[in-house]
This record gives structure tokens, sequence and C-alpha cells, in this order.
């Protein structure tokens, strides 16, 4: 029988600061074994479990779009016993990955139609995935207009600066990157994301939203997705919630009858509905 | 479906013949309680008991188990698994309400996608050799969920106190292929088989404790945000007991010690079972925790696999320290007005 539990051996390749207070970093991660990795094969939104030998495990989000076939990258903020002992570690380091786990964005579905993509603050790692994804040469054509809202609370927490460098270059993506409040040498939009998605106003006609950042922002985000016109079906949200195991059996992640790790972390706005209120 | 007999006198030398080729558990007296324990030389099972004090599910999801080893170097690591224990395992005097949480047990953890190998590589070379209850306790309700003092669910083979003898019903292949070694063992009698259900008659007529579990989950799918968890959870300490001794709870965390990563039982009553990074706990006080145990066992495992994920052993009832009753809790939710 395969065991789950028994993680991949992975080395960092390169760890890349992400912001000015430098508690989020990126790490780029390569499958000791080049079979694991292709074995590993994700989707934009999946998770994986992160060990680093010695502290322990901890779930976090694929930053990296399945595009790119010689790494993963995750962007881990700093919070825990884990992720310090992450933060702590040199390039060259031995750590391990299992996954990759839960279901994903419904990439399916968003082919041929508008994607809005809205993301405050940290949240913003799996959407720079599926960001990354769509944008790829070999996939740009499936999708119709993309439009990205992406808002930190100054510039110096905005993480991914060189794909916002990028992104901003490009025709073919309207992208909306915003700050809290407007502090000297920022020439961009000021406002936090809900202002700044009623200002965009990007049409729901055909169009499948992704929503992904703190509580406060999901709270008045949702009102404005629902002036726009997106039905709860359209809209799609990742969810965070302590886990352990990763795979639906530590028993801790669940809301309600629905295990966060497996059935989610992404769940449409109506099925989030008819969810009880415990996250 | 065969019927044996064995003399009581000539328990342990059944025992003895089992452990030739398994390692035998089972309960044993020890001081005041009776634990489950593997059964040598030195030692003798002992079959005139109420209920063991633990489940028997500690025997496949231990407290403490190591999940696999590894090594650090400077610029490397290694993992180390741990080997798959192959040895059979025969568990004897297991209660019908235990045998058929390990049924439930089965279902979870052998559910989805990724099955958990620790338990159910265990559980795969496990047979279950039951033991029927003559006189079941006043704390006792397994007949509420579905089960009987003389239940088979989850059992390979049953065994029944008929006073001077035990009467053995063979339940399983697997059972029946354990006795065939044995050939000393006498055929039942059909005066043997005939006394023995009218015990379990008389056992299940004795489980006077009765919960209504019919109308439970339908109701609790209203009562999330009832006021009513703010009330039972009031004299809760939170200490956890109910959920380690419960025979179905398998709640864990994974943690390290030493080079060596490990998976410990867990419990949905403490603070810090769902607390986050970030210092959000959807989960901060005893009334959501409280809620959490309830909907866990009548709700939504119910929802996921069609049944309640408790099978009415009582042990959360004995041994909660402030009296607080799941009996009471569900009677209370079975009586409340729901719109």
């Amino acid at each position: 029988m395969n065991n789950p539990y028994i993680p991949n051996l992975v080395v960092i390749r390169k760890i890349t600061t992400e912001n000015e207070a430098r508690d989020i970093k990126t790490f780029e991660l390569v499958f000791k074994d080049p079979k694991a990795m292709r074995s590993f094969g994700y989707r934009c939104g999946q998770f994986a479990e992160i060990s680093v030998f010695g502290a322990g495990e901890c779930p976090i989000g694929i930053a990296s779009s399945p595009m790119e076939e010689d790494s993963i990258q995750f962007t881990v903020k700093r919070v825990g016993v884990v992720t310090t002992a992450l933060h702590n570690s040199v390039e060259g380091t031995v750590i391990g990955v299992r996954g990759p786990y839960g279901n994903g964005f419904p990439m399916e579905k968003m082919e041929g139609r508008n994607v809005v993509i809205v993301g405050g603050g940290f949240a913003f790692t799996t959407l720079r995935s599926l960001t990354n994804f769509i944008l790829h040469e070999a996939n740009r054509d499936r999708f119709k207009e993309i439009t990205v809202i992406y808002g930190a609370r100054d510039p110096g927490e905005l993480i991914y600066k060189y794909d916002i460098e990028a992104w901003g270059k490009r025709k073919d993506i309207n992208l909306n990157v915003t700050i809290d409040r407007a502090v000297t040498g920022w020439s961009g939009l000021v406002g936090f994301v809900p202002a700044v998605l009623k200002e965009v106003a990007p049409s729901s006609e055909n169009a499948i939203a992704i929503v992904c950042g703190p509580p406060i922002m999901i709270k008045f985000t949702m009102p404005v997705i629902d002036e726009l016109g997106f039905s709860p079906e359209e809209v799609y949200l990742s969810l965070e919630m302590r886990m352990k195991c990763g795979i639906g059996k530590c028993g801790r992640c669940n809301i309600g009858n629905k295990f966060v790790c497996k059935d989610g972390p992404v769940f449409t706005f109506e099925e989030l509905k008819m969810m009880p209120r415990e996250y | 479906m065969k019927w044996k007999t064995i003399e009581k006198r000539n328990f342990s030398a059944l025992v003895e013949e089992l452990a030739k080729e398994n390692e035998v558990i089972g309960p044993l007296k020890e001081k005041n309680t009776v634990t489950s324990v593997r059964i040598t030389s030195e030692n003798e099972v002992c079959l005139d008991f109420w209920n063991t004090k633990k489940p028997p599910k500690e025997v496949f999801f231990p407290q403490t188990e190591t999940l696999f080893t590894y090594r650090t170097s400077k610029n490397d690591a290694e993992i180390i698994e741990s080997p798959a224990i192959r040895k059979k395992m025969v568990l004897v005097g297991v209660r019908p309400c235990d045998s058929r949480s390990l049924v439930l047990l089965d279902k979870f953890l052998s559910s989805g996608e990724h099955k958990d190998v620790y338990y159910l590589e265990k559980r795969k070379n496990a047979t279950i050799v039951g033991l029927a209850c003559n006189h079941p306790l006043s704390t006792c309700f397994c007949t509420s969920l579905g089960g009987s003092p003389s239940g088979k669910e989850g059992m390979d083979l049953l065994l029944q106190d008929i006073n001077d003898k035990y009467l053995i019903q063979t339940v399983t292949e697997k059972g029946e292929k354990l006795l065939e070694k044995i050939s000393w063992l006498k055929d039942a009698k059909k005066a043997d088989i005939e006394k023995g259900k009218k015990l379990s008659s008389d056992a299940e007529a004795a489980v006077r404790s009765k919960v209504s579990l019919s109308d439970v989950s339908e109701k609790l799918d209203k009562m999330f945000d009832d006021p009513f968890w703010d009330q039972i959870c009031q004299k809760c300490l939170g200490c956890g007991v109910c959920t380690f001794l419960c025979p179905t709870c398998c709640c864990f965390d994974v943690l390290e010690e030493g080079e060596e990563r490990v998976r410990i039982w867990d419990s949905c009553q403490f603070l810090c079972f769902a607390l986050q990074g970030s210092g959000h706990n959807p989960r901060p006080s005893g009334k959501e925790r409280m809620r959490q145990r309830i909907m866990h066992k009548f709700n939504y495992f119910v929802k996921n696999y069609g049944k309640s994920f408790c099978v009415g052993c009582g042990r959360c009832v004995q041994e909660c320290p402030v009296n607080l009753d799941i009996r009471d809790v569900v009677k209370t939710i079975s009586a409340r007005k729901v719109e």
C-alpha cells in the first residue's frame, strides 16, 4: 500500500525574500529524484505538506505554475515553528514535500471565459500560480479576458514584484495593483481591494471570479462581486484551516461535513453559503 | 456458521494454541481496571469483566506511533520507513460495541484517495474474537446505535459465557480457519446454543438505557446556531477524556520527536486543536468544541458514511469528571423544536 505520510526529498535551490518586513520568502524546490517531480503533477490552487526535518510539517499553497517543469515554488510567511525553521534554512538544504493535495481551481470551467482574479496580501500565492499558468503561451488562447486585482497594505508588502513588472508589460492582461494608503514614490492605484474592484468593474458576462484574501477583504469583496452580477456558483474562494495530515484523516480542518484539505480548499460561494459558519 | 464449545478451565490452553502463530491481545486485570495487553505465558487473559478501560482502537491506532525516522546531515536527509507489521494478531474478548467501532474506523480510515496505511496494515493482520455481553451496564446504550450485546459486526468469532463454558460461534471464514487448527474443541450441543440464545435475548432486554436517534441528524442540520450549545458546554472542563476513551474518535496530531515523525492522539475538545498560525481560531470556546464533537458523531459522519460515529459503549458517560452524559445531550436534541 502506498504510504501517503512519507515526504519526497527536495533541495532548496533558491530563496527569494518577497517583502520589506522580510517575513515572506519564496522557496524554489527541486526534487532529488526527478521521477518524483514528474509524478507530483499538480494543478493551480492545490497545496502540499512541507517537512522541515527536526521542526515538523505544515500545509502551504503551491505558488508556481504547473507549466514550470523543473521546480516547484512555495511562498511562506514566518508564523510558527515550521515556517520559522524554513525561513532559517539556507539554499542547498534538503527538506520534504508530499502532495499535491486538495481540489485546486476549476481550470476546465475557466476555459473560453473571462477570468477575474481578486487577491489581497499574502494570500496571493496560489493566484500567482493561476495567473502565470493562464498567461503561459501554451495556455493563453484558451482563456478570454484576464482581469487581476491585487492589493497589499503598502508597496513594501507587495509580493512577486518581478512577476507584476512582467505582467504590466503585457497587453493581454488587465492588471490592477493597489495599496491601502498613498505613500510617496507610489504612482499606482490606492484603495482597498473591494473599492478598486468596484471601480474596475469587470463584467460578469461569461466570467468566473476567483477570490483569495484575508477574511476582512473577503467580507467586503463579496457584496461587490454580487453587485457586479456574478452568480454564487461562478465565484470561487480558497479557504484556510489548521491541518496536519492534508489527506482528510487527522480530523481538524472540517467545516461541517466537508474537509478543507480534501473536499477543498477551493469552494464556490454557493457551496460556502450552505456550510456552517465556522471558519 | 459453526458452533463449538470450550470449558472455561481450558481457555488458557486455547490462548496458548493461538499464541503459537499469533500475537494474542486480550483483557487483563490490573489493579482496579481491565486493559487489553499482549498475553504471554506470564499472564492470563481475563474474560470476566465489564469492558476494558481503553477501547481496542489503540491496538491499530496507538496513542503514540512513529510514522518514520530520518537522518539529516549538512546537505542531505534520508528517510527510513518504519517496517510494516507483518505479525498476525488475535484480539480476544472484544465487546460487540468495540468491535463495531472498528468497522466504523475501517470505513473512515480507508476512505478517499489516500488511505491510512498504518492503521489498515495492522487491521489486515488481525482476527477479532468477540465476547458477548450477558450483563450490560447502566451506561450501555449500544442497541440505540444499531448494535447489540451479542452483535457480531466486525468479529471473526464470537464467544459467549454460558456459565461453565464458552459457546463459540464462527462469523467469518477467517474465524473458521483459526479454529480449524484446534482439533480438541467440542461441537456445541443444541442445549448450549439454546442457552446462548436465551442469554442474548435477556441481555438485549437488559440494555434499558435508550436514546432515539431517528431525527437527531436532521435536527442538527438546523441547530448549528442554536443557543442550546451555550448551555450544554457550561460544565465541560475540556479535559478530552471523552474523546481519548471513545472507541471511534481518531483525530491525531503530527509532530517531531528527536529524529522521528510521530503521531499522537489529539482531541477536538482542546483549545489549540483548530488554532491557526495567524492566531485565528474557528473554535475559540467550549461551545464550538462541544458542538464539533456532537455534530461529528451524529451529523457530519452520518452525512458522509450513513451511520452515527458512536457505538454506545458508554465510556464517555462513565469517565466524564463532571457527569456530562452524551445520552442526555442526544435526548435534548431529539426533544428540541426546530424550524
